[in-house]
């Protein structure tokens, strides 16, 4: 089994304003497919959210407060799946909520030993 | 309100609790005294002391206050044997008058406070993650609770000789690790916390899940376990909220353990549970320790399976239980794998979501060789495709263990077969 990383984007105005009701609901389908690829103990990290503030750093200290949220494709979070093959991996990523909308994505990526 | 099985006791009784009771208070102070590894010194030295009582108060009747005379008896010997020992004696004797102010006798302390520190710290030093885990459950037991050989061999389906071996083992690895008997730093406390209610929510299982047909010492066990947590929440450095957690957790579980097993020592399952057999003092006790324990942020998976066990104690079937169940094995199994969580997670789903997504989600796990996992798919497949649920069922026929689940099976096999 190797590790692969979920990167999830999408269009933070897209996601809008959501009622608790309607949080909730996202919260449960979020868990209902994480609990389903750990149920199936392919789960390797449940990752984390990003928050949407933050800072980019480049050549010559140049800091910059990231305009994260106005870019289409954020990155909104992470999770860390295992699975022998890539296409075993993508077939994990069947069912993820946020696949729902249109101009979302999960980036599966493989990890290099370095 | 304690899980204590026998509240009124009999005379005869009273030596075999007294022994369980003070033994493992002699043996925790003597040990903290005399450091790990004279553990066996320690062990010796309290059950001379009761073979003492045995003898003499079989004879001449029970003292006035049998506690206060084992604990002049320990002590007498304590010292006899410090006078006696003359190796013991340079080493340990110089070593604690060093220590002690006094200058000749050396204070032998089995006040209730240094009692309860040194069973504290005893749990802290048995508990220590360079031990493996099944000698921590012997030690718990043999140290922390004063239970005797054949009651752990008992409990363990094994013989003497067997855990006498173990536990030998156990004491040599405490000794060669030199692990001494103290209160872990506040940096460390956490993470030596967590291995300890790792053994005790092991100890608890152990009792709850045994397949020993002793029912008295099964509870005998969770009963311990429960003690030992709750000496936890008592002290206030270890009270945290994933200890209220796990009390909560082992409460609830508690609550339907007369409940679980026919008059025949057969287990009932849960749907075919009397349900005025739970214990309300025990649920209404876990609900409590639940409270205290979402005080915090940290949510351990002690919380969700106390939330997991809290909502079985409600026999309700509405679909807010099953989902409020899955939703709570979603984040457990996130946190943590296991077999068992995976299908019970995938029985919760059936319950909220019907039977026919279920079986997708069940398809996914792959625990072929399982036969919980066989039976699951037969249940899941009974109303559904018949043929296929009487294929599971009879390849968890073949993997099944014990005769009251093979007879269950069949059963089920025969009401198919009938609607084919």
């Amino acid at each position: 089994m190797k590790d692969f990383i979920f990167l999830f984007r999408a269009d933070y105005k897209d996601l809008g304003q959501a009622s608790p009701e309607q949080m909730q609901a996202r919260t449960q389908k979020w868990m209902d497919w994480v609990g389903s690829i750990a149920a199936q103990n392919k789960l390797s990290s449940r990752g984390n959210r990003l928050n949407p503030a933050g800072k980019v750093v480049k050549k010559g200290n140049v800091v910059t407060d990231g305009p994260f949220t106005e870019i289409k494709e954020s990155l909104l979070g992470y999770i860390v799946v295992k699975a022998e093959t890539i296409d075993e991996a993508v077939k994990l990523s069947e069912g993820c909520p946020i696949l729902a909308s249109d101009d979302t994505s999960v980036e599966v990526r493989e990890f290099d030993v370095i | 309100m304690r899980f204590a099985p026998t509240p009124f006791m009999e005379d005869q009784q009273l030596i075999p609790h007294l022994f369980r009771t003070e033994c493992r208070k002699i043996t925790a102070v003597l040990c903290k005294l005399f450091g790990i590894e004279h553990i066996e010194v320690a062990e010796d030295i309290a059950s001379d002391t009761f073979l003492a009582a045995t003898e003499l108060w079989g004879i001449k009747g029970l003292p006035e206050n049998p506690v206060a005379w084992l604990y002049t008896v320990a002590k007498n010997k304590a010292k006899n044997h410090l006078k006696r020992d003359a190796i013991f004696n340079e080493k340990i004797a110089a070593q604690l008058k060093h220590c002690s102010n006094s200058s000749e006798e050396i204070e032998i302390d089995l006040s209730s406070q240094n009692i309860t520190d040194s069973q504290l710290q005893m749990m802290f030093a048995i508990c220590h993650p360079a031990i493996s885990s099944e000698a921590q459950i012997g030690l718990a037991l043999r140290i922390l609770c004063g239970f005797g050989i054949e009651e752990i061999a008992d409990a363990f389906l094994t013989n003497k000789e067997n855990i006498n071996k173990r536990l030998f083992r156990a004491k040599e690895k405490l000794r060669a690790e030199n692990i001494t008997i103290e209160f872990p730093g506040a940096d460390e406390i956490n993470s030596r916390l967590e291995s300890v209610l790792t053994t005790l929510y092991l100890l608890f299982n152990e009792g709850y899940y045994s397949l020993s047909h002793h029912a008295v010492l099964r509870k005998d066990l969770c009963a311990e376990s429960m003690r030992l947590t709750h000496m936890l929440t008592e002290n206030e450095q270890t009270n945290t909220t994933s200890v209220n957690a796990l009390l909560a957790l082992m409460s609830f579980q508690a609550s339907r353990f007369d409940a679980r097993f026919d008059l025949q020592g057969e287990m009932i399952l849960y749907d075919d549970q009397d349900e005025s057999l739970w214990n309300a003092e025990l649920i209404a006790q876990g609900e409590h320790y639940m409270n205290l324990a979402s005080t915090g942020d940290s949510l351990s998976k002690y919380h969700l399976e106390a939330g997991i066990a809290f909502w079985h104690t409600l026999k309700t079937d509405c679909i807010e239980k099953w989902e409020s169940i899955l939703q709570l094995y979603n984040h457990l199994l996130s946190l943590e794998y296991s077999p068992a969580a995976a299908l019970n997670r995938t029985y919760a789903f059936s319950k909220a979501r019907g039977k026919k997504e279920a079986i997708v989600e069940a398809e996914k796990l792959e625990l072929n060789d399982h036969y919980l996992y066989q039976a699951l798919l037969g249940e899941l497949y009974s109303g559904v495709n018949n043929e296929k649920a009487i294929r599971h069922f009879k390849k968890a026929l073949i993997l099944s263990k014990s005769g009251a689940e093979r007879a269950l099976l069949e059963r089920k096999i025969g009401k198919l077969e009938t609607r084919i």
